[in-house]
Parts: C-alpha cells; sequence; structure tokens
C-alpha cells in the first residue's frame, strides 16, 4: 500500500502559452528516477475526485518534485493545474511510479530519446540524470513539436554536452531558413536524426498514442528491434 | 478510444502489490505471448484500468478503483513473474 502524499506548491513558471512548470514540496518523497511518472489527485468540496498521471521531470532525491503540464482544452484537471493552482495550494500525489520507462546512470548503452510535444518531460529528467552521473553513455534526443514557441525547457536541453545532443523538428511552423520544412516525422528524419539500430541503441519514445504508434512502426522499418523500444503513451492528441 | 501503455498501471498496482508489477513478466492465458506488464495496451482511465495483451488484445486484468477501494482481476493472465 503505497497511499497518497500531501504536496504543497512551491514554485510555479510558464514554460509556454499553454504549459506550465510546477514544483511541489513533499516531505515524505522519497526521490524518483528518471523517467518516473506519479498520480495527481484533486479532490472538489463536494468529494469528488478526479486523478492524473504526470511524468516528473525533477531527478534522484529531495523532497520537491517538479512537473510541466500541458493545459488540454477539455481537460477536467490541466486547465486548473495551468491556469488556478496558486502557491501554497495543496494536492494529492501517489509515487513515485512505474520502472519500465526508466533510464539508470549504471545503464552503458547508447540512448535514443524521442519526444513528441509534452511527451520531453520524463527526457528532461533523463537528461538531468545523465548529467549529474557524468555518464558516457552517447544520449540523442529528437524532440518533434508544433512550432518553434512550444518547446519545453529549450535552453536547459540545447545545452551541448560531449555525450549528449538534441535535434528539434517542427510538425506545423519552423523557424525562418529552418534545414527542414515543417511536416510530420517520416521514415527518412528518423534515420537521419536518430541512432541506427547498429549502434544497438535503447530507444525511448514518449507521446500523443497516435506519434507513439507512428514512431514505433517507422523505427521497426528501420531495422530496430522491438524489444529495444520503450515506449509511454499519453493518449490524447 | 486511445490506448496507452502499462505504465500507467503502477500507480493503481502499487496499491495493491507490494512489488513493482509494470516490470514483472506476464503470460497471456489466450495467445502465451510473455511480456512485461508495461507493455500491455491498456484502455480506460481514468474509470478504470482494462489491459490487453500486445499480441491478441485478450483482456490481461482489469483493475477499478472506486470509494477507496480498488478490485482486480487478472483472468487473462496464465502466470506472473517477479524479480526477487
Amino acid at each position: 500500500m503505497r497511499g497518497w502524499l500531501t504536496a504543497t506548491l512551491v514554485a510555479a513558471h510558464r514554460l509556454t502559452a499553454t504549459a506550465r512548470g510546477l514544483t511541489f514540496s513533499v516531505p515524505d518523497w522519497p526521490g524518483s528516477d528518471a523517467g518516473q511518472h506519479l498520480d495527481l489527485r484533486l479532490t472538489a468540496p463536494d468529494g469528488y475526485q478526479a486523478v492524473r498521471s504526470y511524468s516528473i521531470a525533477s531527478v534522484g532525491p529531495g523532497s520537491e518534485v517538479e512537473l510541466a503540464v500541458e493545459r488540454l482544452p477539455d481537460g477536467e484537471v490541466s486547465p486548473f493545474l495551468v491556469d488556478e493552482l496558486e502557491l501554497g495550494d495543496g494536492v494529492e500525489l501517489r509515487g513515485p511510479l512505474g520502472g519500465w520507462f526508466v533510464w539508470r546512470p549504471g545503464d552503458t548503452r547508447p540512448v535514443q530519446l524521442i519526444a513528441g510535444g509534452s511527451g520531453v518531460v520524463p527526457f528532461v529528467a533523463m537528461m538531468r540524470s545523465h548529467a549529474r552521473a557524468g555518464s558516457a553513455a552517447p544520449m540523442r534526443l529528437l524532440y518533434s513539436l508544433r512550432t518553434p514557441e512550444g518547446a519545453y525547457f529549450r535552453d536547459e536541453l540545447s545545452q551541448p554536452g560531449p555525450h549528449v545532443t538534441t535535434t528539434y523538428h517542427y510538425t506545423r511552423a519552423a523557424p525562418p531558413g529552418w534545414s527542414r520544412a515543417a511536416g510530420r516525422l517520416t521514415a527518412e528524419d528518423l534515420e537521419r536524426a536518430t541512432l541506427p539500430p547498429s549502434d544497438g541503441p535503447l530507444t525511448y519514445i514518449c507521446g500523443p498514442t497516435g506519434f507513439v504508434e507512428a514512431i514505433t512502426a517507422a523505427l521497426t522499418t528501420l531495422g530496430h528491434s522491438p524489444d529495444t523500444i520503450r515506449t509511454e503513451r499519453f493518449g490524447g492528441t | 478510444m486511445k490506448h496507452l501503455d502499462g505504465n500507467v498501471l503502477a500507480g493503481p498496482a502499487a496499491d495493491l502489490f507490494a512489488f513493482e508489477a509494470t516490470t514483472a513478466l506476464g503470460r497471456c492465458g489466450a495467445c502465451g505471448d510473455v511480456a512485461a506488464l508495461a507493455q500491455a495496451r491498456v484502455y480506460g482511465p481514468p474509470m478504470g484500468y482494462v489491459a490487453r495483451c500486445r499480441s491478441c488484445d485478450s483482456v490481461l486484468l482489469v483493475i477499478v478503483e472506486h470509494e477507496g477501494r480498488a478490485t482486480l482481476t487478472m483472468r487473462g493472465l496464465r502466470w506472473v513473474r517477479v524479480d526477487a
């Protein structure tokens, strides 16, 4: 029985026009591995409860937990978290959760991360974990998003490291002079921007269900074994 | 309805099992496929969780949480193997 922990919002900042970074203080938080998620529960005055899962952007020990939440147009929980929750307000959390969609610094294999939109959040934790451990494992992030303005944590993710690279891909609007016209990721894009099967990478894909399905299928046609691909779908669009 | 991955079962399963359920291996009772629970296709949250086999789509297990109680059925799994 894991149970629910009380969490207090202690910091928040705007990430994009539709997303907010939220840091909670959770006295009994045991720390988390990169890629884990948590369940967040809200209780209305009439007792109605809503639970949603969110990936954790922070990593390691400590009693603070950082999330990045995208406001879904028809959402029940995310509009409240993005627009209304104030510093000092409380929510309930259950976690950290999951052991499959996790990267641990002891793993020396090359790592390919592929994010669709807000699916980048667990990869922020993996990049932080990689940097903190001084890992020599090659780690590549391919970040697909609609427009340049939609990027989360751009400054942090763009910091070059000896073993880390981030490649951006835009599906609706690309910056002026961008080498690739805006459009969905294709198998050719993946071949150009991701580690090849011959490098023996472990590949993590996180994004909307349709995105994860399409990328997984394309990687399989490029010769990646399904056993080397780990996925996290979050439904939605 | 769009499905999710078995990863999302980690929360409700944490309140039912003393082990990390999503990395446990399970064998589908219908087709015999062996996979981590995290690799199952999950439909239905937050009303409940229906996990289906990634290969044959048979129902492996169902978890429903309601008013502080969780109900679990796992009739579709032949066995579950947990890291000791």
